[in-house]
């Protein structure tokens, strides 16, 4: 016997193993935990500003017009030059004056060499501050926004979900494709319990939340 | 099939490693500092839910649901993993998954391999195998990479090397990454961290992770992360294997959105952990070009077949059980001579062994109900204990005496006369034994209770004593 059939075997000593009746039981499932928030999007900002702030992201806003010159103050105050964008980046949000690249081809040395990059997301989630990336060669491969040691993300005040739940589902849309879930920069909190801000990933996040009411929809 | 859980068959009992680990009291010192500072965190984070007790309900109801279809399960998760690209294996014990991920990595012409924490791993012994097969693998969680260059064991489930001060971490870093200057602040010693693992991450070809959750629906594996050297293990390898237990399975996508709000809050009192990576099989121009999953059965299988105790494979590692264990938190991990330490570790460990080892650690507790009250998917801890307790005796290995003793015992309390003689002759026995109103060094039997406890001498009138004396005086 295989070590597949046997551990199979095994289980099934123990198990019903009817997947007819494993759906009907499945539907069964208590789920009487929160499903829908309740925020509008002024509270659902107020909420995920909070959270990201509480992380130590840095967290700024702006307009649908003002976001080329949001993201060139954003980057002089960091003092970053050499940065990454993610194929979504429209080319009118860049500002001359830095030396922007697309990482396309690049190898990880090189990516190594970049200061930062500069990605959208698919989509966040007020309450626990999170920020999901869906991974495609246009949103931005997951390298990209692990190897630099700084990241500044754009989200449009639209795509931010209140609740888990709600964020699972957009997410189960894009199941198929590589996803990061991103709340605050890498920490850790192994030496005596103490957070500490920035081991591995990127040490600092900066996120630019965007209202525009005609902006479209995330890339979800 | 032999079954290995790290080192626990060749380990002391717990009583007798526990008795040396309380005397280290800058153990103690750290290990009651660790678990107050996440029992607090972890009690905010869960307070600010106000539906935390109908996520734990669902997660519950989810596991064992899965246990009850396990095998299909499984099956559509290798299913759709193998049609995203990946690779699925099976190892029955701990040697076939070592050998299975030794020969992947060979197939690769690879003698280094980084490595994103995994109990699994531990359990199985994965690091000795490679060493012996001239593979080194490097540790690249901040506690793992303490562990492994401390040449130490992990005493903790979500941060094991809970039980090193930052003087003691410093000092392993002095020493191991050979530097000649370093801070003892935690920041220095992360950043050390990173410098000396980011050469290795970009250049080593095969990482090994495991998985906090595989999603049977989409063959999709989700794991759960602070740092982000997982996220550089499973990105810039250009071979991925990852080491699950079969238990690791839930249903569908949707369930993330219970298990993606219990876990972070419970394992670190984190609204949410700072990375999950989720990915599918292999995805085109991004990532690790070949991915492995290693399905281990490894006792699990034992452990299912008696209904009465299966829920203990609910588990999710979130360790909050440890946390809040009052032994545990007197102990540290170490005393229970398995990589699983705490409640989870004292019903899991004897079970995976099919209880043929371990047989000291389901008396590791006092009962309390703490870790069945913080545990997010509702595993009746105590309960499992006491069962195990039984089964202890029934093989035979548990205290030989117990049966004969709770006999007599019952024999003498249910006669008045009975009880007063037996005090009288109590009183009389005490005597070599009694200090201070304290009994100290009870021989035989009783030796086992005044070891570790303080226990009154039987006073000089006892209340039937006193009642009657009473009763006399006033007539």
């Amino acid at each position: 016997m295989t070590a597949r059939e046997e551990i199979l075997t095994r289980v099934r000593r123990s198990t019903i193993s009817a997947s007819s009746s494993r759906q009907a039981e499945y539907a069964t499932i208590p789920r009487h935990y929160e499903q829908r928030g309740g925020r509008d999007l002024v509270a659902r900002i107020d909420l995920f500003t909070d959270r990201l702030l509480d992380y130590g992201c840095g967290v700024h806003g702006c307009a649908g017009n003002e976001i080329a010159s949001s993201i060139g103050h954003i980057l002089r105050e960091r003092n970053k030059r050499r940065v990454l964008v993610t194929g979504d980046i429209p080319e009118e949000w860049l500002l001359a004056g830095f030396e922007f690249a697309q990482a396309g081809g690049l190898s990880y040395d090189a990516l190594n060499e970049f200061e930062g990059v500069i990605s959208r997301c698919a989509l966040a989630i007020a309450v626990t501050g999170t920020i999901v990336l869906r991974h495609t060669p246009t949103e931005g491969v997951r390298a990209l926004s692990l190897i630099p040691d700084y990241h500044l993300c754009c989200v449009f005040e639209n795509q931010v979900e209140e609740l888990v739940p709600e964020g699972i589902q957009r997410m189960s849309r894009f199941a198929g494709s590589p996803i990061t879930t991103i709340a605050g920069p890498s920490a850790t909190a192994d030496i005596e319990m103490t957070r500490i801000k920035g081991v591995h990933g990127p040490r600092t996040l900066d996120v630019l939340l965007i209202s525009d009411e005609n902006a479209q929809e995330g890339a979800s | 099939m032999s079954v290995r859980v790290g080192g626990a068959a060749d380990a002391p009992s717990f009583p007798d490693a526990a008795k040396a680990l309380v005397r280290n009291t800058q153990l103690r010192h750290n290990v009651r500092h660790a678990t107050r500072v996440i029992r607090r965190k972890r009690d905010q984070a869960v307070g600010e839910l106000p539906d935390w007790q109908q996520l734990r309900d669902a997660g519950h109801t989810i596991k064992q649901h899965t246990l009850r279809y396990l095998d299909s399960y499984l099956q559509q998760f290798e299913q759709a993993c193998t049609r995203a690209g990946g690779k699925v294996h099976w190892a029955r014990d701990a040697d076939e998954a070592n050998s299975i991920v030794t020969g992947i990595i060979r197939g690769c012409q690879s003698t280094e391999v980084i490595k994103v924490k995994t109990m699994t791993s531990d359990e199985t012994g994965l690091n000795a195998a490679l060493e012996a097969a001239g593979i080194t693998p490097i540790e690249t969680d901040l506690a793992d990479l303490i562990i492994q260059l401390g040449e130490d064991q992990p005493s903790h489930i979500v941060v094991p090397a809970l039980h090193r001060n930052r003087m003691e971490v410093r000092q392993i870093f002095l020493e191991k990454m050979k530097l000649v200057e370093l801070g003892d602040r935690p920041d220095d010693l992360a950043q050390a961290a990173r410098l000396y693992l980011r050469e290795k991450f970009l250049r080593v070809k095969v990482g090994i992770s495991g998985a906090n959750f595989l999603v049977a629906e989409t063959g999709s594996v989700c794991m759960v992360e602070s740092e982000g050297n997982g996220r550089m293990c499973v990105t810039l390898p250009q071979v991925l294997v990852t080491l699950a237990g079969i238990e690791k399975i839930i249903p569908t996508f949707r369930d993330l959105e219970v298990f993606l709000q219990i876990l972070p809050r419970s394992a670190t009192g984190e609204r949410m952990n700072p990375y999950n990576s989720l990915w599918t099989g292999v995805a085109p121009e991004d990532g690790p070009e070949e991915f492995h999953v290693v399905l281990l059965d490894n006792g699990r299988t034992n452990v299912l077949s008696d209904p009465e105790t299966s829920e203990t494979l609910d588990c999710i590692r979130c360790g909050a059980c440890l946390n809040a264990c009052p032994v545990y938190q007197q102990t540290g991990g170490h005393a229970y001579g398995s990589i699983y330490a705490g409640p989870i570790g004292a019903i899991l460990t004897p079970q995976l062994q099919a209880m043929e080892h371990s047989q000291s650690l389901p008396y590791a507790s006092s009962l309390c109900g703490a870790c069945y009250e913080v545990c997010p998917v509702k595993i009746n801890i105590p309960e499992i204990l006491i069962h195990l307790r039984a089964k202890v005796v029934e093989r035979g290995h548990g205290p030989l005496m117990e049966k004969v003793t709770m006999r007599t015992a019952g024999f003498m309390l249910t006669d008045g006369a009975r009880l007063g003689a037996a005090q009288k002759l109590g009183r009389l026995g005490q005597i070599p034994f009694e200090r201070g109103g304290q009994l100290h060094h009870l021989p035989g039997l009783l030796a086992g209770w005044t070891a570790g406890r303080d226990l009154d001498a039987i006073p000089e009138q006892s209340f039937r004593d006193w009642w009657a004396e009473r009763e006399e005086a006033r007539a």
